[in-house]
């Protein structure tokens, strides 16, 4: 069921346009372009619908344009036989500007990307300004609650140590165990080389609990739990749920953030031994099947090996980093403005900018540790 | 009325519903409903909360599974979950969802522009100018157009989600809760324009409301959900002298004998 469309000059000159079938808007392209074919012109218009079977906006719109068209062009066009609701239709459709801006302006493309610049360096500043605001606040808060002037939520970090810690345990324990074979796999085949493959056992040892298992503990922590902080959080402050906490008179940073921080916290610290133990566990699956060590003199060799020194700086590091992610997770999920979009970009500006500030602060936990002399 | 929702076999109906089962778990929500909404009106669909009026628009309109029954949308069975079946219905109807649910990436345009992008071949500038139009509709201002979700109020953001819900000119619509959270004149508005585009377009509409003026101002008839049935469908005033207490309570409380402009 298609649509057509003839014109014909009549006698006094005037055009007609007959239109028949249905000026629907599968049609309205071709509608549109063959009541365009022909120009305003002396002395007008009349568009016969009385063969038109249907119609809808998209039609009526399509007439109305022609009409409106030729009108203010000074050429009076006028609809014949068309039935009064299809005429109906096309006054209510209404003729008005149909310029209309798909997106906001974009301007000059060159100013356009100097602007796009400029935002980005100040967004990145306010961006600094706030997270030093809101890291601020929940040091206050943290502090708060340590001397006991604030109530901490038990129940809630209960709640998100499991979240974080215990269910992470196993995709944890696989990865560090995979890491840890790989470490002591390569290790070998280079050692070999100088018929030092015994040395293996020290690779793994030190690699693992001192840099290694605490840095991809914290690394998969980020990816997992980093970035559900910011989105649960996000979606909470689009969902005006941060807003009802503050008028019932909670303070959000007491009730979401801090027990998350401490959760996070205290969480990598036995997630990290625990990757550890795992990376040291595949390292001696590795040299017993490999280089036939016996796995109690793996056990020995390892407590030759590892200095309470290397643990130590691995436990030490692993609540800071802990700390890191929680908190850039709930900063970003707290800078969620306005739609789903916003989530998206601050979830993922949570996870990178938590892994990057870990290795950062890793870098520096490196040097000054052997600066102490723990080398 | 027998108290059912069903019309008489001649009539011709836009969606008819038989024996409709849906629950969640081990709850019935639904049990064996009938419903028939007839082809060019209006009916509103009220009940209480939790009486399972939203589930019924999403069963209808396939993003709930029914457990067991039939229901036909303008003669075709709108379970048969074949994609050819599914696509020829999809364009046979709008939504409107409470919130609006626009697309919070795109603007109002695009918004609108998303409908004629996946089923028509239209060139951008006429998609333009018919987005322009839906906007002129509607009642938004043309600047609205080039304005995210996000940047809206919560008028503007139904106006818009009709506007996209118009995108094809569908003969079916359905609105959920379209008054809710509007002030009077807004509401009396949006209100005007649902009769107007009904009068213009021969519209059929599924309406689900709590607002009582929009029930007299609009609805041609109004069905009552309760227990897990359609309780009685009638005009309003045939549904006023139905005789159940929450039918009762809702149409001569104070705001019902307040709408129909009986001293309270």
């Amino acid at each position: 069921m298609g649509s057509s469309i003839s014109w014909n000059e009549t006698d006094g000159g005037a055009m007609a346009a007959t239109l028949s079938g249905a000026l629907t808007i599968e049609h309205v392209a071709d509608i549109a372009a063959a009541l365009a074919h022909v120009p305003p012109r002396a002395p007008g218009l009349a568009i016969d619908l009385a063969a038109v079977t249907a119609i809808d906006t998209a039609g009526a719109w399509a007439i109305n344009r022609t009409l409106s068209r030729w009108n203010e062009a000074g050429f009076p066009a006028r609809l014949a036989g068309a039935p009064p609701d299809i005429a109906r239709l096309i006054a209510a459709v209404g003729s008005g500007s149909d310029a209309i801006k798909l997106r906001p302006d974009t301007g000059n493309p060159i100013i356009a990307r100097l602007e796009r610049i400029g935002r980005a360096l100040a967004f990145q500043g306010a961006n600094i300004r706030n997270f030093l605001g809101f890291l601020g606040q929940t040091l206050v808060v943290l502090a708060g609650t340590l001397i006991g002037r604030r109530r901490l939520r038990w129940h809630a970090v209960v709640h998100q140590g499991e979240a974080i810690g215990v269910n992470a345990l196993g995709i944890i324990g696989l990865l560090l165990f995979l890491v840890g074979l790989v470490i002591a796999q390569q290790g070998a085949v280079q050692l070999r080389q100088f018929g030092a493959e015994v040395f293996t056992v020290n690779l793994i040892g030190r690699a693992t609990t001192r840099e290694l298992g605490i840095l991809l503990t914290a690394i998969m922590v980020a990816g997992r739990s980093g970035s559900a902080f910011a989105a649960q959080i996000g979606s909470m402050k689009l969902n005006q749920e941060v807003d009802a906490l503050r008028t019932i008179g909670l303070d959000p940073i007491e009730v979401l953030v801090i027990p998350r921080v401490i959760a996070c916290s205290l969480m990598l610290v036995g997630l990290a031994f625990y990757g550890g133990l795992c990376a040291l566990v595949a390292g001696g699956v590795y040299v017993w099947t490999d280089l036939s060590m016996p796995p109690a003199s793996y056990v020995t060799r390892l407590q030759e090996v590892i200095l309470m020194s290397d643990f130590v700086i691995g436990m030490v590091k692993a609540p800071v980093f802990g700390f890191i992610i929680a908190i850039m997770g709930c900063f970003h999920g707290f800078q969620v403005t306005g739609n789903a979009e916003s989530v998206g970009t601050r979830t993922t500006q949570a996870v990178v900018e938590a892994i990057f500030l870990v290795i950062v602060f890793d870098a520096f936990f490196a040097f000054f540790f052997s600066a102490l002399g723990y080398n | 009325m027998d108290g059912g929702g069903t019309l008489s076999d001649g009539a011709d109906v836009a969606i008819r519903v038989r024996g409709l089962v849906t629950g969640f778990g081990d709850a019935i929500l639904h049990d064996h409903l009938d419903l028939d909404v007839a082809r060019g009106e209006i009916l509103g669909l009220v009940g209480g909360s939790g009486s399972g009026k939203s589930v019924l628009m999403r069963t209808i309109i396939g993003l709930n599974p029914a457990r067991a029954g039939q229901i036909e949308i303008f003669g075709r069975d709108a379970l048969d979950p074949s994609p050819s079946a599914r696509r020829h219905l999809r364009r046979q109807w709008g939504v409107l969802f409470q919130e609006g649910a626009l697309f919070s990436g795109l603007t109002v345009a695009e918004n609108i522009e998303v409908p004629m992008r996946e089923f028509l071949d239209l060139p951008e500038e006429i998609m333009a100018c018919l987005a322009a139009t839906r906007l002129r509709q509607v009642g938004l201002p043309a600047d609205a157009g080039a304005k995210y979700p996000s940047e809206l109020s919560g008028g503007m953001k139904k106006r818009a989600g009709l506007a996209r819900a118009l995108a094809l000119d569908p003969p079916l619509l359905f609105l959920d809760e379209p008054t809710a959270g509007l002030d009077p004149i807004s509401a009396a508005a949006f209100d005007n324009l649902i009769r107007l585009l009904k009068d213009t377009l021969g519209l059929t509409l599924f309406l689900i409301t709590h607002d009582l003026d929009t029930l007299h101002a609009i609805c041609d008839r109004v069905a009552v959900l309760g227990d897990g049935r359609v309780l009685t469908c009638g005009t309003i005033e045939e549904v006023r002298r139905f005789d159940h207490p929450w039918v009762q309570q809702y149409f001569s409380g104070p705001r019902g004998r307040a709408a129909i402009g009986e001293a309270a």
